[in-house]
């Protein structure tokens, strides 16, 4: 056991540090996102992955004979680690890198390599990933979007929802099912669609924390080529299921620094704010509430470099992104409840530290839903890790 | 940055828990925790010939010269074991002489298991915080004279030499008691688990020479939290081992138990609970052998890191505990099946050293009462 940077690991990290400090935006993210100032802050977005990409750091995670840095899993986290340590702005093209990106170089032609991945990496082209509808959740492969084959065309008809990005998105990973007779998961086929086709209509949904990040899109008579299959016609489950691996690989290792963030600034309050005329801090029973929340973080946090190095080793992301999903979704929810908690009658207010709390707590309330409820990681430990039957 | 057991460490693994599956099945594990002492001659023989009761200490010390990491990785193994008898006390003795009286004559015995030892802490009303010692240490001529009661000392009952915490003219002194002088009355204690004994140690006038006296005042309570992290991380890593059994026998179960015509981990509620355990024990591994690794590499971390691992596994290894019952239903509820060893251990290494409560007090203190670190 070392649990020490490498010198080329310390060399990555002092680097990047460097970069970061040298190419910064002057504004950050929440100076410049307001409700009002969508097309502002997608330019803003947009142009500090341009930054990133002519620094060399879009992709770090991807196989550099595809224009990435073909980064190990520790430096992909110590790059998370330190955009989140500096305060950068998120990453708009997260879908597109993260996820479309990786299964097009797993499975895509040499041709869609060439038209796409670059794209991706400049953020000139913004992805989003169309897999669930309202009758398929956590049972994805029973969508129900149909194509038609028509000549050298698909014609698309159907919904989906919960899409990220698709408001913006210039590109669409769908899935869709082009066998209806075929057992579920064998007649769906995995497309590359053009947002701007017609036939696409796409209606923001606002979460409860207000946020409207996700959207519904509805396909009317949408024709997509048939050459814009990516892997083989009703072959399209194993696409998918490359994407998704890709999205379980990601530990959460940018996370530590936000929950730490948040941690810290609950802690200021509890040494501000009083209960019982003595700072909320010296309470005994909110002491131990807040001990409790920093001790499930730091947990966290030595899980995270735990799973990592097991994942330098194996190179092959398994079941630890589960672990970790599972682990930061319901941690993330226990620490905004402790938040509320600290701040008594003040929690009623949607305005005091400018709303900060209970939009924390708010959107947390979405943790153990998106990106695999809590319920099917568990599923997904229980079958996949501990070798019990498959329920369903 | 690696964050694995070693090579080595991962033999030593392999042979650890191969000794215990061979000299102490749980046939012998029953056995011994029905007698007084639960101690094996030929058990504890074969523990001290590995050389791991000093196995994180210098070699000069008579140890092997490895680390807490090291030690961890054995005591995870005896909790898996259930390993009944003295090791604990003999283990908490040696790394306090190791770390009050480096030169003391009594520490090459201990460590290679020659004698037995013991510490002895708590008294009516306190807990593992030395602060709390009243037991005092009276000054006799060039000596030390004791009286006092000290209780659930651990292997007292077997132990050659114990050392007692007690307060002195120079704030704490440790005093190393021979349990043949006169006045040392040792009673045992009945306890939760039987497979590590307790017991109360009353001194009566206990008169003692100069060199008794191991350490005093600063370089006392240094080394006496040094061993309390130490010792404190053996039980959290005992914990472990015993998560991890129980976690292995509930899947099992799960996978056999067939009611409604099915086997029982086929529903999601039996799989949630399984999930969790994996959730919790390997959540604990991570913070038991950060501890360990701390220990020896990240000194000024080390506090944080040994109550952050005892906050957290002792809530996960009760929980761990309590849903491997509840996937055995009724049979996991009996004496006569093996969980109940695994019950009754989790629960006493949740107490030992402090509880989930005790140590977020302590982290609160480190982490909140003074300013927040830099995160990186």
């Amino acid at each position: 056991m070392d649990l020490g940077l490498t010198p080329s690991e310390l060399k990555f990290r002092d680097e990047l540090r460097a970069w970061l400090k040298a190419n910064l935006p002057a504004k950050t993210s929440k100076a410049v996102k307001t409700a009002d100032s969508t097309h502002e802050y997608h330019a803003y977005l947009k142009s500090w992955q341009r930054k990133l990409y002519d620094g060399g750091y879009a992709g770090v995670n991807w196989p550099k004979e595809y224009g990435g840095r073909g980064a190990t899993f520790i430096e992909q986290a110590i790059f998370q680690e330190e955009l989140a340590l500096a305060d950068a702005p998120e990453r708009m093209g997260t879908i597109g890198q993260g996820l479309v990106g990786p299964t097009i170089i797993a499975v895509g032609t040499e041709e869609q390599k060439k038209r796409y991945l670059p794209g991706i990496l400049s953020g000139d082209e913004v992805w989003c990933q169309g897999f669930s509808e309202p009758n398929a959740g956590s049972d994805l492969a029973a969508l129900e979007t149909k194509a038609v084959r028509d000549g050298d065309d698909f014609v698309i008809n159907g919904q989906k929802i919960w899409t990220s990005y698709a408001h913006i998105a210039d590109l669409c990973l769908l899935v869709v099912r082009t066998d209806p007779s075929a057992a579920k998961h064998k007649g769906l086929t995995s497309l590359l669609v053009d947002m701007k086709s017609p036939g696409i209509t796409v209606r923001p949904l606002k979460m409860m924390s207000g946020d409207s990040g996700f959207n519904e899109m509805f396909f009317s008579n949408l024709r997509v080529p048939v050459k814009q299959t990516i892997g083989q016609v009703n072959d399209g489950w194993s696409v998918a299921i490359t994407a998704l691996s890709n999205e379980r690989a990601n530990l959460g290792t940018g996370l530590y620094v936000v929950f730490k963030r948040n941690l810290d600034a609950v802690i200021d309050h509890a040494r501000k704010l009083k209960r019982n005329g003595k700072p909320v801090i010296d309470d005994p029973v909110m002491r131990q509430r807040l001990a409790q929340a920093y001790v499930d973080l730091e947990v966290f946090r030595l899980n995270t470099t735990r799973s990592l190095s097991i994942l330098n080793r194996t190179g092959a992301p398994g079941p630890e992104g589960s672990i970790q999903k599972l682990y930061w979704s319901e941690l993330n929810q226990r620490n905004a409840q402790i938040a509320m908690e600290v701040l008594g009658p003040n929690a009623l207010s949607s305005e005091f530290d400018g709303g900060r709390w209970v939009y924390n707590y708010l959107r947390s309330r979405g943790n153990t839903i998106e990106a695999g409820t809590s319920e099917v990681q568990r599923n997904i430990i229980a079958q996949r890790v501990l070798g019990l039957p498959r329920s369903y | 940055m690696e964050f694995e057991l070693s090579k080595p460490q991962k033999l030593l693994q392999k042979s650890t828990r191969d000794l215990f599956s061979r000299e102490c099945p749980h046939k012998r594990v029953r056995e011994l925790m029905a007698t007084d002492t639960a101690l094996n001659p030929e058990l504890w023989a074969a523990v001290a010939d590995q050389g791991w009761l000093g196995i994180h200490l210098d070699e000069e010390a008579g140890g092997l010269g490895l680390g807490v990491v090291d030690l961890a990785v054995v005591a995870e193994e005896m909790g898996r074991a259930c390993f009944p008898g003295p090791f604990l006390g003999t283990v908490w003795a040696a790394t306090l002489v190791a770390a009050a009286s480096p030169k003391s004559k009594l520490l090459e015995p201990l460590t290679t298991g020659a004698s037995k030892g013991a510490v002895a802490l708590l008294e009516a009303d306190t807990t593992w915080n030395p602060a709390d010692v009243q037991f005092k240490a009276t000054a006799d001529g060039a000596g030390v004279k004791l009286s006092g009661k000290k209780t659930y000392v651990i292997d007292a009952g077997v132990a050659d030499v114990i050392v007692v915490v007690a307060r002195g003219d120079k704030g704490l002194s440790l005093v190393a008691v021979p349990t043949k002088t006169a006045g040392v009355k040792i009673t045992a204690i009945a306890p939760v688990d039987q497979t590590r004994k307790l017991y109360e140690v009353e001194l009566t006038d206990v008169k003692l020479g100069a060199d008794a006296v191991l350490a005093t005042g600063d370089a006392a309570a240094k080394a006496l939290a040094r061993s309390l992290e130490v010792a404190t991380v053996v039980v959290a890593a005992d914990m472990l081992g015993g998560m991890q059994w129980i976690l292995e026998a509930a899947v099992e179960y799960a996978k056999t138990r067939q009611q409604f015509g099915k086997t029982i981990g086929t529903f999601q509620s039996v799989q949630h609970m399984c999930a969790d355990m994996l959730l919790w024990t390997e959540s604990s591994r991570s913070a038991i052998y950060y501890a360990g690794w701390a220990l020896d590499a990240e000194p000024s971390d080390a506090a944080r890191a040994v109550s952050l691992a005892k906050a957290y596994a002792s809530d996960a290894s009760r929980e761990v505990a309590n849903r491997g019952v509840q996937v055995h239903g009724g049979i996991g509820f009996t004496w006569e099946h093996d969980l109940q060893l695994y019950y009754k251990r989790s629960k006493a290494s949740e107490v030992l050293f402090g509880d989930s409560a005790y140590h977020r007090n302590l982290l609160a203190a480190l982490a909140f009462d003074r300013p927040s670190a830099a995160i990186a």
